[in-house]
């Protein structure tokens, strides 16, 4: 010991900012030092977060490739004319030719009473009760696409209907719009639910600062004696939250991705049936970042509410 | 310096802890605060810490009034108060040399500076050895002795010492009077409380003596409690 200094502060010799950026950087690596300190405890935390994370970035996922699916949809009405049964596959194809000369009529396809019959025999699953049965029992029928111009397509499927041939007449656009309501209503549920679990997730890092700092009871009031502010003590943890905000959301990423690898070869395989060019969309690079700035904002966030309560509340003894 | 003008204590039981106190200690003394226990001695300590506040009366502690000593100017007033307890309070999840490194690091010292000072420190108390050890390795010596290394590390101008002898034999006591009374000679104001009046009256050093919170009396080594 040579002189005791009084009032000398330290640290003087160095810059504020340098001396700032030397206390964030020994945060940070003392909030790592906690984390590791308790790897079991740390690590259950960032798998809670990552699943919490998980079903809502999932769910994105989802709505993002409905919306591609449907986004070709949107006024894609095509009528189906079901004819009659005694109708020959000529007077049909005629009857095609005659459809297409119409100005309202885009296209029109003739699907024969056998090429129904394959169709639904791989697509419906009932091949074999199908077998069971001596007559094909499905009618000739032509897909009518009307133009988008012109008149509504319900004129068209009355005009269709009227026809002798024309056994009934059907516009497919109702069950289109209901999805359409039915898609908004999901997605609606989605941000409930992705609302609720990102308060789970500050609720469960607060927590988990909580207990943190209920442990390190004694060195708080160690490092309040010899003088450490309150910025000073809760730096650490805010850092800790950050970081299980941050590898919580990593792992949400990694699941998601993992998930979609998972389904890919059904879902193709199901738009290859649809005779679709789906490609299903996975987790981009920007909307990954996207989540992890969410899951660190939600971490740090969490931990800012917990040490804002419990580091006032100890006091040296 | 620290001036106590008619000091109260009173803890929120209703215990009156400090009663009336007048106590003057100018810069750079040593002194013993003695007495039984519960006399209040603890208390005494704790008030010039900041860790308790009196109930009325002033306390001036080097020309800065307590009571205007509030929020963030309570943190900047502790770094120039050292403290060592009788359960030494180190930290056992860390080394030797990160507890006292401890203050060091609150006040934002260099690394270099906190390497070098904390080596100063723990070989003015004999344990340069035992930098890397954990403090649960120690006898309870030697943890004193790393207690009162965290103490003086960042030069405090008052090191607060309650009972730093508590648990130790005679030998070992006088060795940690001879810690203090070195730091006292480079200008450190000392004030160590104990009721050990043996090991008390072998240190030429003046005596306060504390009876239910009273002054009892305010003198040399020749009085008896």
């Amino acid at each position: 010991m040579t002189s005791p200094a009084r009032s000398q502060l330290p640290g003087k010799a160095r810059s504020r900012i340098t001396a700032w950026f030397v206390d964030h950087l020994r945060a940070l690596i003392s909030s790592l030092g906690q984390i590791s300190r308790n790897p079991v405890g740390s690590l259950l935390t960032i798998a809670v977060i990552g699943v919490s994370l998980t079903l809502p970035a999932g769910f994105y996922v989802f709505l993002e490739n409905a919306r591609v699916i449907t986004a070709g949809w949107q006024g894609g009405a095509q009528i189906t004319a079901f004819l009659h049964t005694d109708i020959s596959d000529d007077q049909a194809l005629s009857l095609v030719q005659e459809f297409e000369t119409l100005p309202e009529v885009a296209r029109a396809r003739f699907v024969s009473r056998d090429q129904a019959l394959q169709e639904y025999r791989e697509l419906s699953g009932f091949a074999e009760a199908l077998d069971a049965l001596e007559d094909n029992p499905l009618p000739p029928l032509i897909l009518v696409e009307p133009r988008l111009e012109g008149d509504k397509p319900e004129t068209l499927r009355l005009q269709l209907q009227n026809r002798d041939e024309v056994d009934l007449a059907i516009l497919d656009q109702k069950w289109l719009q209901r999805l359409f309501v039915i898609i908004e209503l999901v997605e609606r549920v989605i941000y409930i639910f992705s609302s609720l679990l990102a308060v789970a997730v500050l609720l469960i890092i607060g927590n988990t600062i909580r207990l943190g700092i209920y442990n390190r009871r004694q060195e708080i009031e160690i490092i309040k004696l010899f003088g450490g502010a309150n910025s000073f003590i809760q730096r650490p943890f805010l850092y800790s939250g950050f970081w299980f905000g941050f590898c919580g959301s990593l792992l949400a990423w990694l699941l998601v991705t993992v998930c979609l690898q998972f389904l890919k070869t059904p879902i193709n395989t199901l738009a290859g049936m649809y005779a679709s060019e789906f490609e299903l969309l996975g987790i981009s690079l920007y909307e990954g970042l996207i989540l992890l700035l969410i899951g660190s904002g939600l971490g740090f966030l969490g931990s800012w509410l917990a040490v804002q309560r419990h580091i006032r509340e100890i006091e040296p003894a | 310096m620290i001036r106590f003008t008619n000091v109260h204590k009173q803890y929120g039981d209703g215990i009156d802890a400090l009663k009336q106190l007048n106590l003057y200690i100018e810069q750079g003394a040593m002194a013993f605060i003695a007495g039984r226990s519960g006399a209040g001695k603890s208390t005494l300590l704790r008030l010039i810490g900041l860790i308790e506040r009196h109930t009325r009366g002033q306390i001036i502690v080097n020309g800065q009034n307590l009571e205007r000593v509030r929020g963030r100017r309570i943190a900047i007033f502790r770094r120039n108060i050292g403290y060592t307890f009788q359960d030494h309070r180190l930290l056992n999840d860390r080394t030797v040399f990160d507890n006292v490194a401890l203050p060091l690091v609150i006040s934002g010292y260099t690394h270099d500076e906190v390497r070098k000072r904390v080596r100063a420190a723990l070989d003015k108390v004999g344990l340069s050895s035992k930098e890397r050890s954990c403090p649960v390795m120690l006898s309870g010596g030697e943890q004193q002795r790393v207690g009162i290394a965290r103490a003086v590390v960042h030069r405090p101008a008052i090191l607060l010492a309650d009972e730093p002898t508590g648990n130790l034999d005679p030998a070992l006591s006088l060795e940690i009077m001879h810690l203090f009374e070195q730091f006292n000679q480079v200008g450190v104001t000392v004030l160590i409380a104990s009721h050990d009046m043996d090991m008390i009256r072998k240190v030429n050093k003046r005596i306060i003596i504390l009876r239910n919170g009273r002054l009892l009396s305010y003198a040399g080594n020749s009085i008896d409690d």
